[in-house]
């Protein structure tokens, strides 16, 4: 292959190797059976489950806790500890080797269905070989579908590496047979919503640590605390990532190895459920039965998967000059304590910068660049006129080179035509598009035979389930394109040429959109030189040092990020105008909320009020809705009321209003509250 | 009855009176003999190193077999072949014999900047008839402590800023005298002890101006009396710790204070770094051992003026002295308790299957309260160090019988050789008695997987004490260096203070790009209720480096930062000097730091005693 092709791939400087061609070429018993001889981890012998679990129950800070809580609820100390066993017994893996084997076996099987290649960058699993005998490890990888759940497990097996401990919710551990085959895969079960529960937070946040400290095992779980509906990354949770931590921050181990993987599909199982979800329908409750029938879903093709195991990250280097370990040298180590806000800030700076990581590492498909451009097209062409194939392909070949200016990583097959690569993209998605005659049109889902009409809230619906999974597509590709998408929407919106206004708008796009785009707190300059750079690099802006400049014959660049961006500000727009439009309306609770949005979203799709009504099908997503809500927090204008039981919000609709303003830019947006820099 | 030896009568060859009845516990690792010229006096120089550690006549080197040996007749190990030494030495640090990296071998005394003289002060001091040097060997002698940096610039024969001139004075009444006098013509003076500081404590500050006279008090090295009623004795503070213990043996007490470096370091050295003693545990720190303090300020004297055991008398005001580290004023005379000889001694060791299991063991002692005089625990490195300095051995028998040993803890009882441990132990007392308490440890460690490892190990480990600070001597002749430092830490961190410092050197080192991996060790030497006292020994292999002392000093700092950040201290007993000043506010509080700078400001408004160390 020629160096300018592999450029053009994509996948410049790692060999990613098709674990998958290996499977289908010889057994997957002796896959199975195969000697699993891993290195020893250096810090200290290797520790069971069950002496993991004693060294718990043992431990002085589980017993201060247990005496806290029984004086605190009047039972005696042994029923709490009885207490704190069973919430042990409830949570804790029971790593067990056959069943790791059993769990590859099963898992060779469904993968093989499922997939055509499972791509895996070789030199980050050296690495990794390499960090697991050093020190503390922890995988956290991205989570798009259920698949990736026991993905990892079954890499590292296959390569000889301490398979890991996951952390996985207890819903899984309820399924029957299915969630012991988890527990003994090395999955380990918490509660979704613990609260205040303070015996809870004290075994899981030791039981945590204790694995952290072994160190022998690998820990895995997922920063972003649950799925992405959007496949888009989501906020970090910071619970796990603080317990995960704090042996470090304390000095109870040298150092701690962070290794983001990035984990992506070409098409995700669960893509039409996900849609589902978004637009109201109840996620099915995990259970065995609902897993066998999902096997239907095991008859389809999803194209490959590709999994990127990240360098491995030093927190100690990481941390440094950022955190005072020696907060914790005037209190016992056993005490139950608050970490300070120092602390706090790191582990959300650290949680950020891993999920950042996580993005960069994705490889993005050739279709999510085609849905990119697909969804810039109205809604009413592409279900009815269609789209030109030719043009679409053309665009897209444009785009490709674009993310790649941008230093993207591109996962666009080398070896076929670019036509066939974007023609079997097409058909990998059909579900979502279809080509008939040159021309790319939107699937929808066929009537059943015995209903002659539809209401036409049903056909909006219809429309919008592939409209939000073209939506998806499109986020595995924002990333790349947000930082420069958010400098070309600062400079459409404020038609300055002035580097320090724009470098306004920026940080307050990036504050409105915080839950939206991941971006490392305190970063805010470098994201913004990053977008000018990159909008440099592909000839769309001339910068200097008090000046950004649009250059005339690149303005495509700019409309099309631009239009990339337009259905979160129309979403953000439209939900502030639904907030401030109930007239007596001052409280409301977040399902008044979200059925308010979706009330007024559908009727101005269905009137056809709105320019480009396509985008508001994004405002039916449950997922825009809720992060406008917390957007509206966050920058003060609604608050959240404390005294009610059910969640309440009070809105100053004055506020909101201004927002509104500010993001059309009608106000310059400082005379909001929140100064840019201010969040770390 | 009291002894009692009068003022002002000079014994120049006091040492001589001891070598008859030596009885001192040292013997186990001194011979005798040295003890016939021991004052170390006006030209100490002529029987110690210019530039390295301890005696001149005692040295390692690889003889021309490339085996290691030991020269000299001072100590159990002096002329003897240690064969495993060099291959240890090789493998451990990727050093070879072929590359060596000799000490410049005379002071080049034109290296040494002319003197400072102050002319009215030295004409005064004409008059008191104090007998004082600026001879070049003189002064660089006296211009140093044994800092890594300090010793490698020695060896280069880098000379900085040194004293200016060298005063001797015999007794207390002449340290009034020099003190008035060097207020008066506003001179700067250090005072200096037994030379063997390992905080830049002697070095003399680039930025003063002033003429700085180091204020030896070698001379003042009599003790005065000895009051057997109340079991203390009144000694000159310039007295060395050896001949303290052996003068007192004569009389059939001893003071119990052993510090690693009693050989060369003096009361008055012990009483200004707030010293500790290897047989704390029975006879106390120096804190614990000082009945009365008797030191010249430039304000005039400070003293009690009783000796009662306790007193409820506002903050003690010994504690403005301990720990001074010379800069209020010079300790002229200490009454310190003493002990009779104890009649029986016996060392042991314990092997535990890794160290974890050690320092529980440590701790448990020390819950129980029943540590030894002496109870060390060895890191597996140090362990492995340890073989590397057995002797030649004399018998088919021994090495078989070391060859069954081994074979038993390793094979029969499964213990790990590259994890295992080893604790030393040292029980004094009378004989049932120390029979009685062996028993009790033991059984103690027993509980910890301990299993008894013989006396042998147990004296081999306290003998390591003596020599290793030779052996430093021994690595910069083959491009390695090496440097320890030690701290106190509670006991629910001694094995994260220990895992992360020893980590912290190891990989400090790669990023500063020393070649080959260093040796990063420690041991726990001290065991208190509350907590323990930790040692670390790093060396590395410098080839390569451009800047191998700055290399070294950056890898220091830092284990010194992942310490602190640990719980452990800025320092256990070898005090701050100028070398952990940095980190004094976070230490004791910026309150503590005004507190100590009041006491300076009263006490020596004109900063005489200008070595800036400490504030």
């Amino acid at each position: 292959m020629k160096a300018s092709d592999r450029d053009l791939r994509g996948m410049k400087d790692d060999e990613f190797v098709d674990i998958l061609e290996e499977r289908r070429c010889s057994s997957d018993l002796g896959h199975a059976f195969r000697t699993f001889n891993p290195q020893p981890y250096k810090g200290g012998p290797p520790c069971s489950a069950a002496d993991l679990n004693k060294a718990l129950l043992d431990s002085h800070f589980l017993h201060r806790v247990v005496k806290e809580v029984a004086m605190e609820t009047g039972s005696s100390q042994e029923k709490v500890m009885e207490e704190a066993g069973e919430i042990l017994v409830e949570m804790s893996h029971n790593l067990h080797l056959p069943f790791i084997r059993l769990m590859g076996y099963t898992f060779s099987k469904v993968i093989k269905r499922l997939f055509t290649s499972i791509f895996v960058n070789m030199d980050g699993l050296n690495t990794l070989q390499q960090a697991v005998q050093e020190n503390p490890v922890i995988l956290m990888p991205n989570h798009r579908s259920y698949v990736d759940f026991l993905i990892i497990s079954y890499i590292l097996f296959t390569y000889d590496i301490p398979v890991p401990v996951i952390a996985a919710g207890v819903p899984l551990a309820e399924m029957k047979i299915v969630g012991e085959i988890l527990r003994r895969s090395g999955a380990f079960f918490i509660r979704r919503s613990i609260g205040s529960d303070k015996l809870y937070w004290a075994v899981l946040s030791e039981y945590v640590r204790g694995i952290v400290r072994h160190g022998f095992a690998p820990v895995e779980f997922y920063v972003e605390g649950l799925r992405s509906r959007t496949l888009k990354s989501l906020t970090p949770k910071l619970g796990m990532m603080q317990m995960v931590l704090e042996p470090y921050f304390k000095g109870e181990v040298f150092d701690i190895t962070l290794v983001p993987i990035s984990i992506s599909y070409d098409r995700v199982l669960e893509e039409s459920l996900l849609a589902r979800e978004l637009l109201g329908v109840p996620k099915p409750k995990e259970s065995t039965a609902g897993l066998l029938k999902a096997s239907r879903v095991l008859q389809e093709d999803y194209g490959s998967m590709q999994v990127n195991f990240g360098q491995p990250l030093s927190v100690r280097k990481l941390c440094e000059g950022k955190i005072n370990r020696s907060y914790y040298n005037l209190v016992p180590r056993d005490l139950p304590m608050k970490p300070s806000a120092e602390a706090l800030a790191c582990v959300s700076w650290l949680a950020h910068v891993v999920v950042g990581l996580q993005e960069r590492g994705s490889l993005i498909s050739p279709w999510s660049l085609m849905a990119c451009l697909l969804i810039q097209e109205p809604t009413t062409v592409l279900a009815e006129q269609g789209l030109l194939w030719d043009d679409l392909t053309e665009k897209t070949l444009w785009l490709r080179k674009m993310v790649l200016d941008f230093g993207a990583r591109l996962n666009w097959p080398g070896e076929a035509p670019n036509s066939a690569v974007m023609s079997s993209a097409i058909s990998l998605h059909r579900s979502i598009v279809y080509l008939k005659a040159g021309r790319v049109y939107l699937t929808q889902e066929e009537v059943p035979l015995r209903r002659h009409r539809i209401s036409p809230e049903e056909g909006v619906f219809r429309t919008a389930v592939p409209v939000l999974m073209l939506a998806a597509y499109r986020n595995q590709s924002l990333h790349a394109l947000v930082r420069p998408a958010m400098l070309a929407m600062s400079i459409c919106i404020t038609r300055s040429t002035q580097r320090d206004e724009l470098f306004r708008f920026f940080c307050f796009l990036q504050e409105v959109f915080a839950n939206e785009f991941i971006f490392i707190p305190g970063n805010l300059s470098q994201d913004f030189e990053e977008a000018c750079l990159c909008l440099n690099s592909c000839g769309a802006v001339y910068i200097s040092e008090q000046e950004v400049r649009v250059s005339e014959q690149s303005s495509e660049v700019i409309t099309f990020l631009q239009k990339l961006l337009q259905p979160f500000i129309d979403s953000y727009q439209l939900i502030f105008r639904c907030v401030c439009e109930e007239e007596q309306v001052q409280v409301f609770t977040e399902k008044q909320f979200l059925a308010a949005v979706r009330a007024l979203a559908l009727k101005l799709i269905l009137s056809g009020e709105t320019e480009s009504e396509l985008h508001t099908y994004e405002t039916l997503s449950s997922d825009t809705q809720k992060n406008v809500l917390s957007a509206l927090c966050r920058l003060e204008a609604v608050a959240k009321l404390r005294t009610s039981e059910i969640n309440e919000f009070k809105v100053n609709k004055a506020a909101v209003r201004r927002i509104t303003d500010a993001l059309c830019g009608k106000i310059p947006p400082q005379m909001l509250q929140a100064p840019p820099d201010a969040r770390l | 009855m009291t002894i009692c030896i009068p003022l002002g009568v000079p014994v120049p060859h006091f040492g001589n009176l001891g070598a008859k009845s030596f009885t001192n516990n040292l013997s186990g690792h001194f011979c005798t003999q040295h003890y016939e010229s021991p004052c170390l006096s006006f030209n100490r120089h002529e029987v110690m190193k210019w530039n390295g550690w301890g005696y001149s006549d005692s040295r390692f080197l690889f003889n021309k077999k490339g085996q290691a040996e030991f020269t000299g007749k001072r100590y159990k190990l002096s002329g003897m072949i240690l064969p495993a030494l060099k291959d240890w030495f090789e493998g451990t640090f990727g050093a070879s014999l072929q590359h060596k990296s000799p000490a410049t071998p005379l002071l080049n005394t034109s290296a040494v900047q002319a003197p400072t003289l102050n002319q009215d002060f030295v004409e005064e001091l004409k008059s008191i008839g104090v007998p004082f040097s600026h001879e070049a060997e003189d002064r660089a002698f006296r211009g140093h402590g044994h800092c890594l940096h300090e010793i490698f610039a020695l060896r280069e024969g880098k000379i900085g800023r040194v004293p200016d001139m060298v005063v001797w004075p015999n007794c207390h009444n002449d340290v009034e005298k020099i003190v008035a006098l060097a207020c008066k013509h506003n001179v700067c003076l250090i005072p200096y002890g037994g030379g063997t500081s390992v905080s830049s404590a002697l070095e003399c500050p680039p930025e003063e101006t002033r003429s700085i006279v180091s204020l030896d008090t070698s001379q003042m090295n009599r003790i005065l009396w000895i009051d057997e009623k109340n079991l203390t004795a009144h000694v000159e503070a310039g007295i060395i710790g050896q001949d303290l213990e052996r003068l007192l043996n004569e009389s059939g007490y001893c003071t119990g204070h052993e510090p690693d470096s009693m050989e060369f370091s003096s009361l008055g050295g012990w009483v200004s770094t707030r010293a500790s003693g290897m047989k704390k545990n029975i006879y106390g720190n120096i804190e614990d051992l000082v009945v009365h303090i008797k030191m010249v300020t430039p304000q005039g004297v400070i003293e009690k003026s009783c000796q009662g055991p306790r007193m409820s008398t506002g903050p003690d005001i010994h504690h403005f002295i301990l720990g001074s580290e010379g800069t209020l004023g010079v300790v002229t005379e200490v009454t310190m308790k003493i002990r009779p000889v104890p009649e029986y001694q016996k060392y042991g060791s314990v092997v535990f299957p890794n160290f974890e299991q050690g320092v529980a063991c440590l701790r448990e002692v020390a819950k129980q309260r029943c540590a030894p005089a002496s109870i060390r625990l060895m890191d597996n490195e140090q362990f492995m160090f340890g073989h590397a300095l057995k002797p030649q051995v004399s018998s088919i028998f021994t090495s078989f019988l070391d060859g069954l040993k081994k074979f038993y803890i390793t094979k029969f009882k499964g213990f790990d050789p590259s994890r295992l441990c080893v604790a030393t132990l040292l029980f004094e007392g009378n004989r049932e008695k120390v029979l009685q308490h062996e028993k009790q440890v033991y059984d103690i460690a027993a509980k910890f997987g301990g299993l008894a490892a013989g006396e042998d190990n147990g004296q081999r480990g306290y003998m390591l004490t003596f020599v290793i600070a030779y052996l430093r001597d021994l690595g910069m002749d083959y491009y390695v260096i090496a440097e320890s430092f030690e701290t106190s830490v509670p006991w629910d961190r001694v094995l994260d203070v220990c895992r992360n410092v020893k980590a912290r050197v190891v990989r400090e080192c790669k990023d500063k790009g020393v070649q080959f991996s260093p040796l990063s060790s420690c041991r726990v030497t001290q065991t208190y209720d509350a907590g323990a006292c930790v040692y670390f020994y790093f060396a590395f292999n410098y080839r390569g480096l451009s800047d191998p002392v700055h290399v070294y000093e950056q890898v220091e700092h830092a284990a010194r930062e992942e310490i602190l950040a640990n719980g452990g201290s800025l320092s256990h007993h070898h005090g701050v000097g100028k070398l952990r000043k940095e980190w004094m506010r976070e230490t004791v509080s910026e309150v503590g730091v005004g507190m100590l700078q009041s006491v300076k400001d009263y006490v020596d408004p004109k900063n005489i005693f200008g070595n800036r160390n400490l504030l």
